[in-house]
C-alpha cells in the first residue's frame, strides 16, 4: 500500500479455486471472533464474495450461511459482486462535499455511463462512493486503484480517467 | 533530529503527504542524492500537520537549525539538495524557520501548543530507536516499575483528561470502573474507528506516532488489569495499520509487550482488529460486537463494558487521542497537564482543521482556546479572502456554528451549550458557497445510512428527515416542514437506542437555530443563494467575461450552451439541468450559478 503502485495487473484468484480459501481457514482455526477477518482475507483473495466462497466459507468454519450473510451486506467493506479492472472511489466525506464532490461523481457517471456502485459492460471500471478517506486538504478527491487524485475539478476527471483507459485508447497528457 | 554532524532532510510520509505526491519526490531525493554524491540524511516522518502544504520536507542543519518546504514536487528536488548541501535556505519555498517562527508559515505552528502530536512529524513512526531516542516508553517503564495501578488512576484523574472521542468522559473515572470490576480477564480496547467525515486527527497519530498509543495502551492495560488489547483500526487506513504491526513487532523485540514487560511480572499483548467499514462501530458496544465477529450493532446499557463488555468480559475502551496523551501524562504529572485548559476541560485538543478554511491540517491547541483563535490564528481564516459563515464541529453528530458564536471557547461544556459537540475534532469550515441546508441534509443522508437499523427512532426518524431536507433542497418544501423537522429531532434524540441516533439531528437543529432564514429561503421563495441546490438555481454566463472559446458548450452534456465562436455564448435554461459541469471549465471565470 506503500506509494503510488497501480494494481491494475492484480490477479484474483479464481472462485473455482478453493486452494486460498483452504489457506485462509488454517489461518485462523480456533481463534475467538474471526468471522470478520476471515471474509476480509477471503475478499482479499477472490476480490469479492462469490457465493460458492460464502458456502465453502461458512462449511469449513462452521458457520451458518445466514450469519456470513447478515455480516457481510452488514459493513460497507464487503462486496457480493465482481468489481471491474480499476476501481473508482469517489470521497464524499464533509471537506469533499463541501468542495463539489457531486459535480466530480456527476462526470465520472457522465463519462462511463453508469451511476454509484456500477461497473462499465467492458468491466473496465467500478464506480463507488466512499466516506472521508481522510486527506481532507486535497479536497475534492478521488481515488483510482491505489492512486489519489486530489483538488480534482469536474473538468480534469477526463484526463485523469485516460490514463487508466488501456492502451488502445489514445494518450492525452 | 540530526546528531552526527550530518544534514538531515526529513520527508513527511503520512497517508495526506502520499497522497499529494509524496512518494514521487521520495523517490526523486534517493536518486538525486545518489546522482549527486551528496553527504545527507534522507529520512521519512509522519504528517507535520502542514497538510495545505504537502508534499513537505524538514531540513534539519548540524547546528540545531530546521526549516520546512513544501508544495514540493521532483523537479524541485535538485535545487533542494543543492541549498540543503550549502546550508543555504530558499526563502520563497520556506513553510517554517526554528530560528525565526514568523517566516512563511511559521505562526500555523506556533499558535499550537503540542502534546498528543509531539512527535509527529518529528520521528519516523517505523523506527522504535527514534521514539526511544525522544524519551519513549520511559513512561510506561515509570508506571509499571515505580507505581501502583492505582497511583497511575489517580495521576490520571488528576489531569483532568476526558475521553477524546467525543463524549468527553473523565478518563480516569473510567478506569478506575474497569480497574474495580470482577473477572478473571479484562481488555483494552484502543478505538481506531474514525469514521467521521472530515477528522482524521486519529489517523495522522498512528501513522506518525505509533509507539505513543501503544505506550499509552501499556499504562492503561496495567492500571485497570488487563493483559490483552485490541486496537480496532478502519480497514481504510492501510498506512496506519501497516505501522502498528511495525510498532508492535519492534515492542515484542524489546520486551515491551509480551510476557514479563519491562521486567516485571506483568504481561501485556496487543491484537490489531481491522474494521470493515460501519460509522456505528465506534459507539463502544457496536465495536465489541464487531471484535466478536458480529453484525456492529449496540445493545442497551447498562451492563456498561466496564462490567460486561468483550466476551461478556470487563473492557476499557479509550480512543486513539486519549491514550496517546497518557505516556506524557506520566512523565510529566497530572497536574502539569491540567495546567492548561478550563475548569472543566484540560489539557489540549487535536483538531483537524479542513474544508474553505486556508491551512487544512492539524492543530493542537489548549482547551479554552475560542473557534475565533483556532480557525483565524492558526487556520489563517477563510481561504481567497472570502467571508468565513459557519463552522461545522463534531462530524454527523456535531452541528454549524455561525460568526456570532466565533468567542466560543473550546470547552465540552460550552460547545454543547451551543448545540453543537465537541466530538472528535473534525472542524470544517464554510464560506458563504456552501448551502447550510445541503450540509443538513448532506449529514442526515450520512447517518440514514450508517443507521445499524435496530432501534425504530433511528432507523425511521432519520429516514423521515432527510426525506423532508431533500424535498426542501429540491424546491418542493412545505410549510410545515421546519415544525416536522423539530418535532422529529426532539423524538429521535429523546429516544434512539445509542449516540449515533441521539446525536443525528444535530446537524439539522443547529443549522434551523443559526441559518433559519436559509430554510425559509428555499422553502418559500425558492431560492438558493449558496447556489448550491440545482433545482433553485440559474446557471448563466456573464456576457463582458466570455470570450467564446466553446469549451463550456463542448462539455455540456445537453447542449444547453450555444454560441458563435469568438462570440458570448449563451445558456437555454429550459434545456440546463444545472450539473455546473461548464463552472470548472470556463477559463474565464464567466459562468455562474445564483
Amino acid at each position: 500500500m506503500d506509494g503510488e503502485t497501480c494494481k491494475c495487473s492484480q490477479r484474483f484468484a479464481d472462485v473455482d479455486d478453493l486452494g486460498p480459501l483452504q489457506e485462509i481457514l488454517e489461518r485462523y482455526r480456533g481463534e475467538k471472533g474471526a468471522l470478520i477477518p476471515l471474509l476480509q482475507d477471503a475478499q482479499e483473495a477472490y476480490g469479492y464474495l462469490d457465493e460458492k466462497i460464502m458456502r465453502a466459507l461458512a462449511k469449513g468454519a462452521g458457520y451458518q450461511l445466514s450469519q456470513l450473510y447478515g455480516v457481510a451486506t452488514f459493513y460497507t467493506q464487503f462486496r457480493l459482486q465482481p468489481i471491474g479492472e480499476h476501481l473508482i472511489r469517489v470521497c464524499h466525506g464533509t471537506a469533499c462535499h463541501v468542495a463539489g464532490a457531486e459535480l466530480i461523481s456527476e462526470e465520472i457517471y457522465n463519462l462511463l455511463g453508469i451511476r454509484d456502485g456500477e461497473t462499465t459492460p467492458d468491466r473496465k471500471f467500478t464506480v463507488e462512493t466512499v466516506m472521508c478517506v481522510g486527506a481532507c486538504s486535497l479536497s475534492p478527491i478521488m481515488i483510482v486503484d491505489e492512486d489519489t487524485h486530489g483538488k480534482l475539478k469536474p473538468a480534469n476527471v477526463r484526463k485523469v480517467l485516460k490514463r487508466y483507459m488501456g492502451e488502445s485508447e489514445e494518450r492525452e497528457e | 533530529m540530526s546528531g552526527n554532524g550530518r544534514t538531515k532532510l526529513v520527508l513527511g510520509y503520512g497517508t495526506c503527504g502520499i497522497a499529494a505526491g509524496a512518494a514521487a519526490v521520495k523517490e526523486a531525493l534517493e536518486r538525486e542524492v545518489s546522482a549527486g554524491g551528496y553527504d545527507l540524511e534522507l529520512d521519512i516522518a509522519g504528517c507535520m500537520g502542514f497538510c495545505f502544504r504537502e508534499p513537505i520536507v524538514e531540513v534539519f542543519y548540524p547546528d540545531g537549525r530546521s526549516v520546512v518546504y513544501g508544495d514540493l514536487t521532483p523537479k524541485k528536488v535538485p535545487q533542494l539538495l543543492q541549498a540543503a548541501a550549502a546550508g543555504e535556505v530558499l526563502e520563497d519555498w520556506v513553510v517554517r524557520r526554528s530560528d525565526d517562527p514568523t517566516a512563511g508559515e511559521g505562526d500555523f505552528l506556533a499558535n499550537q501548543h503540542r502534546i498528543v502530536l509531539r512527535n509527529c512529524g518529528r520521528l519516523n513512526p517505523e523506527s522504535i530507536d527514534e521514539y526511544i531516542a525522544l524519551g519513549g516508553y520511559e513512561a510506561a517503564r515509570k508506571a509499571l516499575t515505580t507505581m501502583t495501578p492505582e497511583e497511575i488512576i489517580d495521576e490520571v484523574s488528576k489531569s483532568g483528561l476526558r475521553g477524546r472521542g467525543g463524549a468527553g468522559f473523565p478518563t480516569g473515572t473510567k478506569w478506575g470502573f474497569a480497574r474495580r470490576a470482577k473477572g478473571d480477564q479484562k481488555y483494552l480496547v484502543c478505538n481506531a474507528d474514525e469514521g467521521d467525515p472530515g477528522a482524521f486527527m486519529d489517523r495522522s497519530v498512528l501513522e506518525g506516532d505509533p509507539h505513543a498509543v501503544i505506550e499509552g495502551m501499556i499504562i492503561a492495560g496495567y492500571a485497570i488489569g488487563a493483559t490483552q488489547g485490541y486496537i480496532y483500526c478502519r480497514a481504510e487506513y492501510p498506512l496506519a495499520l501497516k505501522r502498528l504491526d511495525i510498532a508492535i513487532d519492534a515492542c515484542r523485540e524489546r520486551g515491551f509487550l509480551g510476557e514479563g514487560i519491562f521486567g516485571t511480572d506483568w504481561n501485556f499483548d496487543i491484537k490489531i482488529k481491522k474494521g470493515a467499514g460501519a460509522f456505528v462501530c465506534g459507539e463502544e458496544t457496536a465495536l465489541i460486537a464487531s471484535i466478536e465477529g458480529k453484525r456492529g450493532m449496540p445493545r442497551p446499557r447498562p451492563p456498561f463494558p466496564a462490567n460486561e463488555g468483550l466476551w461478556g468480559k470487563p473492557t476499557n475502551i479509550n480512543n486513539v487521542e486519549t491514550l496517546a496523551a497518557v505516556p506524557w501524562i506520566i512523565a510529566n504529572g497530572g497536574d502539569k497537564y491540567a495546567e492548561l485548559g478550563t475548569e472543566k476541560s484540560k489539557g489540549t485538543k487535536v483538531f483537524c482543521l479542513a474544508g474553505k478554511v486556508r491551512r487544512s491540517g492539524l492543530a493542537e491547541v489548549p482547551m479554552g482556546y475560542t473557534l475565533r483563535q483556532v480557525i483565524f490564528d492558526v487556520g489563517g481564516g477563510v481561504r481567497e479572502g472570502k467571508e468565513f459563515k459557519a463552522v461545522q464541529l463534531g462530524g454527523p453528530s456535531g452541528g454549524c456554528l455561525p460568526a456570532s458564536l466565533l468567542d466560543t471557547p473550546v470547552d465540552y461544556e460550552a460547545i454543547t451549550a451551543t448545540g453543537a459537540i465537541m466530538g472528535s475534532g473534525g472542524m470544517i469550515v464554510a464560506d458563504s458557497s456552501t448551502c447550510m441546508v445541503d450540509l443538513a441534509r448532506y449529514f442526515l443522508s450520512f447517518t440514514q445510512a450508517e443507521s445499524c437499523g435496530k432501534c425504530v427512532p433511528c432507523r425511521l426518524g432519520t429516514k423521515r428527515m432527510l426525506e423532508i431536507l431533500t424535498r426542501i433542497c429540491e424546491g418542493r418544501g412545505e410549510p410545515e416542514d421546519l415544525e416536522r423537522l423539530e418535532v422529529l429531532a426532539a423524538d429521535i434524540k429523546a429516544a434512539s437506542l445509542c449516540a449515533l441516533g441521539g446525536t443525528a439531528p444535530n446537524p439539522v437543529l443547529t443549522t434551523l437555530k443559526y441559518f433559519r432564514n436559509e430554510y425559509e429561503d428555499h422553502i418559500f421563495h425558492h431560492k438558493c443563494t449558496a447556489g448550491v441546490c440545482p433545482a433553485l438555481i440559474t446557471v448563466k454566463i456573464n456576457r463582458d467575461l466570455c470570450s467564446g472559446c466553446g469549451a463550456c458548450a463542448k462539455i455540456c452534456p445537453v447542449e444547453a450552451i450555444t454560441g458563435e465562436k469568438k462570440e458570448p455564448h449563451s445558456i437555454d435554461p429550459e434545456v440546463c439541468i444545472r450539473c455546473k459541469l461548464c463552472l470548472s471549465r470556463c477559463p474565464e471565470e464567466a459562468i455562474y450559478a445564483e
